[in-house]
């Protein structure tokens, strides 16, 4: 048998070679068809990822309508919570883990005076965050709950800022100076880069640099540290006119996140959001119904449309381009297998069944896929080198060619020959042998 | 030329016919539409802005340390006075964001007080009496804000401007009889009355969130004084912009040495901040480009391929044709008005599946409707592309010669 085999790839590579005008068509048609499909796929894999797929069903944004039906857009409360609910949310303590979190912005003295002092960014949050979202730590650890409750002046930094002001070395227990005040390093975080940032879509940064540092909110909302991100204060003008009644006013600008392990949990949850709802409406802040949402990582992604059109645009556009080369390829095959019609007749006139005839052109397409999809690997990786003119930085450089998807260019390249074959290989089998015997 | 004896050969070759028709209908659905976001993209791109952007640079400003913002405000003002004594500088503003520059401030603006909802929403821009010239902007009606209305303004201070200058575009919203100027409008901390009223200025964000209030831009006499940082707008002597850019910076840091001016995108010309606003549209159109380019020479391979398969198999037939008095030119017209049929039935099924393929964007993306325009030039592109790909087979069978009626293959 695999000797058949090995004589039918033979018998294909002499007609490919006989043919070499058509056979170079149909390989660069496959190439081509190959090779946009998969680079808009690489962006679209890159930038619609779970970013966090072990737990993404277990976190939830928990959010709770402080605008009413008169003020909210199409009826959904806004993305992110004021800070008089996010604390109460807090202070009920009722999922297995909670954290909320607001970007900052701190100016960074070096240790080093001759160094000019630089911004690093990242988010004041609670010591929930680490283990919520599995941060990995390279020396330390995170801060806990002790330590929120005593608002201390701390700091987890990153690989790359650690390794830019203390050159990589543990720097746990050393101090950091930043806006004036000093920050005790507690632990130095791993690389880490969840993309798109599910964390933080409400500021817009799901496809940001990754954060430097992350201190404890408390501590940041006792230093008036202000918030590098959005906030949203609605038109019905409740906003305050100073900081503090802006503190305590009905603008949006903490993101909060919930961990809940089953599925009672959610429900319970949500009951105990609409039950702070009602005791809200009782005292007479809000006069409408509980309208809060809990959504799971994957529906706030899907809800924020968190991956661009523009990649969901091309990656519709670039399979229709497939299916236009296959259409090709189905024409291109027909007209060579087609043209050999008396030697098919020859064949089957010297005992060839239709079976070996299928098994002949199959194999010969085969090689016309493989062949196709080697030049479609080539212009894939070409394709992904050009992708930065396409797509801004912080996405392009998410696309890159890996061994899966090697693979997957080659699999469907084949793949997808072997289907346009299909038509013209039966085709090519049911010529009558006496009929072109006799035509000769 | 007779189309019967076409339509009967065809008959004989359904696969091959349904074939390049269905290439010729999938190329054109996806080209049209592809055409058509590439002039999405490409209007968006010129859109103006209103500012005179050959000579304007913007400095992004971050403060080293906690500063207190009446702080904050001092440092500004001294700051501007450093930009203006420079030579190459014509002048200087600070502001909290420009346009282009994808986020900033944006406001409801309501006609009366007790109005429950916004009439418009607005971009705001924070200025000082020099902001209109350092942009470079056309005052159209009314007056520039006077020196003394000028003041600093907290970030979390409420929001209401004793006077505001807006865009035509926001006057023609608000108040469309024209008279604009004198009018009092109401941001959400209380009344303000519009002095004067510029041409064009475009909002902070080109993203479709900000698409419905675009132009509807509103100036205000404050300076944002912001603990983290401000922005500042200036514009350089003619032909000067490098060398200010250069100056700037290097004064900023001399008279205060505790500010951060990144490295990367502290300090851009405003031909930059233009084309890192449209990065991903340009790209975009790119994209599109290279495949409706691409798509169209598949296209055309896979016509030739087929086309020169029934010249080859028709090489008897041809001949007996022309054993019969069929002139080369006869041959020649056959093949064309073939494809002609074939493309054109392909092209009638490609219209119907632009548009739907059209459709389903607009449900999907919230795209535009497609324009008739760019199905009706698709549709002549790809009857172009199929004769010019047929031309060259065709070409050949007219060169069969009358003796091949009598060869037996």
């Amino acid at each position: 048998m695999s000797g058949m085999f090995m004589h039918n790839l033979g018998l294909g590579a002499i007609s490919l070679r006989r043919n070499p005008l058509l056979t170079a068509l149909m390989i660069m048609s496959i190439g081509f068809g190959v090779a946009a499909s998969m680079v808009t796929f690489a962006v679209f894999r890159a930038v619609s990822g779970d970013p966090i797929p072990q737990k993404s069903s277990q976190l939830f944004v928990p959010l709770i309508d402080n605008r009413g039906p008169q003020f909210n857009r199409h009826g959904e409360p806004p993305s992110a919570l004021t800070y008089t609910d996010a604390m109460a949310l807090m202070r009920a303590h009722r999922a297995d883990r909670q954290t909320l979190l607001y970007p900052v912005s701190l100016s960074v003295m070096p240790g080093d005076s001759s160094k000019m002092p630089f911004k690093a960014t990242g988010y004041a949050t609670y010591g929930d965050f680490f283990p919520m979202f599995e941060a990995p730590f390279l020396y330390g650890n995170p801060w806990g709950s002790v330590e929120d409750e005593s608002r201390e002046a701390i700091v987890v930094i990153s690989r790359s800022l650690n390794q830019k002001l203390f050159a990589g070395q543990n720097s746990v227990g050393r101090r950091i100076t930043m806006d004036d005040r000093q920050y005790r390093v507690v632990g130095v975080m791993d690389n880490w880069d969840p993309k798109p940032r599910f964390y933080d879509l409400f500021d817009g940064n799901e496809f940001a640099d990754p954060a430097q540092i992350y201190i404890p909110f408390t501590y940041a909302i006792d230093q008036k540290i202000e918030t590098y991100g959005n906030n949203n204060c609605g038109s019905d003008g409740k906003r305050g006119d100073d900081r503090d009644s802006w503190l305590h006013g009905e603008c949006v600008w903490v993101s909060p996140w919930v961990e809940l392990n089953s599925a009672s949990k959610v429900a319970a949850y949500r009951q105990f959001l609409d039950s702070y709802a009602n005791d809200q409406r009782r005292a007479g802040r809000f006069n409408w119904a509980p309208n809060n949402r809990l959504r799971n990582v994957r529906e706030w992604l899907d809800f924020l449309h968190a991956v661009p059109p523009e990649s969901r645009i091309s990656l519709s556009l670039a399979l229709g381009f497939l299916l236009i080369c296959l259409v090709n390829t189905i024409g291109l095959l027909l007209a060579k297998f087609m043209r050999r019609a008396p030697e098919i007749g020859v064949r089957r006139a010297l005992g060839a069944s239709r079976a070996d005839i299928y098994r002949q052109f199959l194999a010969e397409a085969g090689m016309v896929g493989l062949a196709g999809g080697v030049l479609g690997l080539l212009l894939t990786g070409l394709g992904i080198w050009g992708v930065g003119l396409v797509f801004e930085p912080q996405i392009a450089r998410l696309a890159h060619l890996d061994l899966s998807l090697v693979a997957l260019t080659l699999l469907v390249a084949i793949a997808a020959t072997v289907l346009a074959a299909f038509y013209p290989t039966w085709r090519a089998a049911q010529v009558q042998p006496a009929w072109q015997l006799k035509s000769n | 030329m007779q189309i019967k004896p076409i339509l009967s050969a065809l008959r004989r070759h359904k696969a091959g016919t349904f074939l390049i028709a269905m290439q010729i209908a999938l190329t054109l659905a996806i080209v049209c539409n592809a055409l058509f976001i590439i002039h999405q993209r490409v209007s968006h791109l010129s859109e103006p802005t209103g500012l005179d952007e050959a000579d304007i640079f913007v400095i992004q400003n971050e403060w080293v340390g906690t500063s207190t913002p009446q702080q904050a405000d001092a440092k500004i003002r001294e700051d501007l006075v450093v930009l203006r004594q420079l030579a190459g500088v014509q002048d200087a503003t600070p502001s909290n964001s420009y346009p282009l520059r994808g986020g900033g401030w944006d406001d409801g603006i309501k006609l009366k007080p007790d109005q429950q909802q916004d009439t418009t929403g607005s971009t705001v821009y924070f200025a000082d009496d020099h902001f209109i010239d350092t942009l470079g902007l056309k005052l159209i009606a009314g007056r520039n804000f006077r020196a003394d209305e000028i003041a600093a303004m907290d970030v979390r201070d409420t929001l209401a401007p004793p006077q505001m200058i807006v865009t035509k575009a926001l006057a023609d919203k608000l108040f469309p009889n024209g008279d604009a100027v004198g009018k009092t409008i109401y941001m959400v901390g209380g009344p303000g009355t519009i002095v004067g009223v510029v041409d064009v200025l475009q909002a902070q964000s080109v993203d479709r969130w900000a698409a419905e209030f675009a132009h509807r831009s509103t100036i205000i006499p404050k300076r944002l004084a912001s603990t983290i940082g401000t922005f500042y707008i200036v514009r350089a002597r003619p032909g000067q912009l490098d060398a200010a850019m250069k100056a700037a910076s290097k004064a900023l840091f001399a008279h205060n040495p505790r500010r951060i001016i990144n490295e990367q995108d502290g300090l851009l010309s405003f031909t930059e901040v233009r084309s890192r606003a449209y990065e991903r549209d340009r790209g975009m159109a790119i994209l599109m480009g290279v495949i409706c380019v691409v798509l169209l020479a598949i296209t055309a391979a896979g016509i030739v391929g087929l086309t020169s398969f029934w010249v080859g198999q028709r090489r008897k037939q041809i001949g007996v044709r022309r054993a019969l008095g069929a002139t080369q030119r006869d041959i020649l017209n056959y093949f064309m008005t073939e494809n002609l049929l074939i493309s054109s039935a392909g092209a009638l099924f490609g219209v119907l599946l632009a548009v739907a393929i059209n459709l389903w964007l607009v449900t999907r993306f919230e795209m535009n409707r497609l324009s008739l325009v760019y199905v009706l030039a698709g549709v002549v592109i790809l009857l172009l592309l199929g004769q010019g790909a047929v031309l060259a087979p065709a070409m050949r069978a007219s060169r069969v010669p009358p003796v091949e009626a009598t060869r037996s293959v």
